[in-house]
């Protein structure tokens, strides 16, 4: 919160002391104001706390059952009562990284054409088609990955690369067009609108100053446009951030094409798991009390993990920034 | 009740609420009689037919509201088992120690049968493929793993099998379907039953899940050389391929209606008291092996009379009547013994001491 105005008491001096605690100006309209405020971004931390409560109350019993072996166990059994969060975790993250780089480059281009390079009759509906991206519902998504996306990653994209690549752990088949790979790349396609959006925006900010700088000094436009990017990248990394968010929680187009498979297995072709489907896989049918725990407690890991993902992601954010004190800092 | 249990109940009643107000809002007055409200969730399974159902009783007995909920099995259970509906729905019977955690005795009322299908895409195979039980569990315990394997050839003689990888399909949402399968490989093969057992979520030693009956298909119609498992209704409805399995009989049978009332007539004979009984691998030259009823769950003793007798005489209607709209969604009807068993379960009824039929 910002320091508070330093304000002469006016000449109304007997104002009641929890007014003046209110409002610094003394205006009554001025503190029911800063309390409706207050009260409404209270209201967001509030239900943070709230959810963070019902996520670990109701998860005690598989808490206490399991304690740490939960996030290092990769047994999922529901039937014998063996819950292991191991596979869940690592399919979310790696499915999510997965996605990151190759949307992070894909949309930096994005941005980078539709600001400095593209005509202005191209930018407007170029720049609308990737916002309409962002608003496919991610059912459609998942469709257009078992359908499309999946048979041809089998037939064109996995043969190769497992010829090519096979003797590293990563690309071993068998490639059947389902696995933790399809579900990267479906991500990637969902966050790249997101985060191609934010970094236009930010990249737009950058004065022009900064550019005209760069080109009267004899820069190449390529140049120039490292410039702008270095000055943009802290707006970049928030952009990120955001699609990292979308990417870590997004379950149903992951769910119908990474396998829905609690292994970990280094190979991205793979069939894998992430945390967000298994609990919408799984939910309506849990029926004893052992197995409904452990569903929510990995509701309460996935909040960890988004968490602590994004907390490593703005202490990026704010290196960055400390170093270049670019702009698009609250993007 | 745990805590856990209550706050499941309230996200349920929630999700319950919001379309049954926008339902009952569209619903003509209710007439001259006193009109009764009932509440029923459970299984999916079974849902396009209980909706047939309440459509149809609806337009004979306009006083009489009743919604249901398509919430799963497992909600189902939960939510009888704590009186917020007047009837629950279960594809698998209630477990001892869950009819004991029940403020009174809950009656199982079977009302349809349903099956679970093998289907496949092996590319240049267009014929019905056949299956004995210990080869369908030793492929899903990944110890078959080629199609060409001697084992699948023994039961299809004259078959030109590819040398290929077969890739398992299983469900990866919670599913009665998966709870039947798994019950019917456990009792077919030992090793099953010791290593994976039966349930809604089993811990697959191999194979892609995919969500619900669509996503299997999709996968298996999308992937060459699958195989995975779906419920009846969708495989016919969608002409997929279907596997002709092998029965105790030493039978292999064609997946139909006809084939599941079989088993269920065969296996009326051992069908215990209490109505709870597991059909798969059946008895009975004609029976097809992988097949379940499903069930409506009530109270025996009704709290409220008018209730009581409402909820009973549609209950009775569905498993009379209603049985005729089942061929036509693709469930197998009940066998006539087991009408009329469920029919001394439903008069058997009470509310406040008086039966209410």
């Amino acid at each position: 919160m910002s320091a508070r105005l330093e304000t002469n008491p006016g000449p109304f001096g007997n104002f009641s002391s929890w007014r003046k605690a209110l409002s610094p100006t003394g205006n009554t309209g001025d503190a029911i104001f800063r309390v409706l405020l207050s009260l409404i971004a209270f209201f967001v931390l509030g239900i943070v706390i709230a959810m963070v409560w019902a996520l670990a109350t109701d998860s005690m019993m598989s808490i206490r059952q399991f304690g740490f072996r939960f996030l290092t166990s990769s047994q999922w059994n529901p039937i014998s009562g063996q819950f292991g969060a191991l596979p869940f975790v690592y399919g979310t993250i790696m499915s999510s990284l997965i996605a990151l780089v190759i949307s992070v480059p894909l949309s930096l281009g994005i941005a980078v054409f539709l600001v400095e390079q593209a005509p202005y009759y191209l930018a407007r509906p170029v720049g609308f088609l990737v916002e309409l991206l962002a608003a496919i519902p991610s059912v459609v998504y998942g469709v257009w990955g078992i359908f499309v996306l999946a048979p041809f990653l089998r037939v064109y994209i996995g043969p190769p690369l497992e010829r090519w690549l096979g003797w590293t752990p990563f690309f071993r088949g068998p490639v059947t067009g389902i696995g933790l790979l399809t579900g990267g790349l479906i991500l990637a396609i969902m966050v790249t609108p997101i985060i191609s959006a934010v970094v236009r925006d930010v990249l737009a900010a950058v004065p022009s100053s900064q550019r005209e700088a760069a080109l009267a000094l004899g820069a190449t436009k390529w140049e120039m446009i490292r410039v702008v990017l270095v000055n943009g990248a802290p707006g970049i990394a928030g952009a990120v951030i955001l699609g990292l968010g979308r990417a870590l929680g997004e379950t149903m187009a992951v769910n119908m094409v990474i396998g829905n498979r609690p292994e970990v297995s280094l190979s991205f072709f793979d069939p894998s798991y992430t945390i967000a489907s298994a609990i919408a896989n799984e939910f309506t049918e849990a029926t004893d009390n052992l197995y409904l725990s452990a569903l929510v407690e990995l509701g309460l890991i996935l909040f960890l993990v988004t968490f602590v993902v994004n907390g490593i992601a703005r202490l990026l954010v704010w290196n960055v920034t400390r170093k270049t004190g670019g702009v698009g800092r609250a993007a | 009740m745990s805590v856990l249990t209550r706050r499941f109940l309230l996200f349920a009643c929630i999700t319950a609420l919001v379309p049954s107000l926008a339902f009952t809002a569209c619903r003509p007055g209710g007439g001259t009689e006193q009109s009764v409200k009932l509440q029923g969730a459970g299984a999916t399974f079974p849902n396009p037919l209980y909706q047939k159902w309440l459509s149809e009783y609806s337009k004979l007995h306009q006083n009489v509201l009743i919604d249901y909920q398509s919430l799963g099995s497992g909600a189902g259970i939960k939510q009888i088992q704590a009186q917020t509906v007047d009837f629950g729905a279960s594809d698998a019977p209630m477990k001892d120690e869950d009819l004991k955690a029940a403020p009174g005795e809950i009656l199982h009322i079977p009302t349809v049968l349903g099956a679970v299908v093998i289907t496949y895409n092996v590319p240049g195979i267009n014929q019905s493929l056949k299956f004995s039980g210990d080869v369908i569990a030793d492929i899903f315990l990944g110890k078959i793993k080629k199609w060409n394997d001697p084992k699948i050839a023994a039961d299809n003689p004259g078959v030109a099998f590819p040398s290929t990888d077969i890739t398992v399909v299983h469900r990866s949402d919670g599913s009665g379907t998966s709870a039947v399968f798994t019950d019917y490989l456990s009792k077919v093969s030992a090793e099953w039953k010791e290593k994976v057992g039966a349930g809604v979520s089993p811990s697959w030693p191999v194979g892609l899940g995919g969500k619900g009956n669509e996503g299997v298909t999709g996968q298996i119609k999308n992937t060459p050389n699958t195989l995975g498992y779906v419920e009846l209704a969708y495989a016919v409805q969608n002409n997929l391929h279907v596997a002709h399995i092998k029965n105790s009989a030493g039978n292999f049978i064609e997946p139909s209606i006809d084939a599941v009332t079989a088993a269920a007539a065969a296996s009326a004979g051992t069908t215990p008291e209490d109505l709870r009984v597991s059909i798969t691998n059946a008895q009975g030259g004609t029976a097809y092996p992988i097949s379940s009823y499903t069930y409506i769950l009530l109270y025996k003793n009704q709290k409220d009379a008018a209730k009581g007798k409402a909820l009973v005489d549609f209950v009775w209607w569905g498993i009379h009547d209603g049985e005729k709209y089942a061929p036509d969604l693709r469930y197998a009807t009940l066998p006539d013994d087991i009408v009329k068993r469920a029919e001394a379960k439903l008069n058997s009824i009470t509310a406040n001491g008086a039966p209410v039929r």
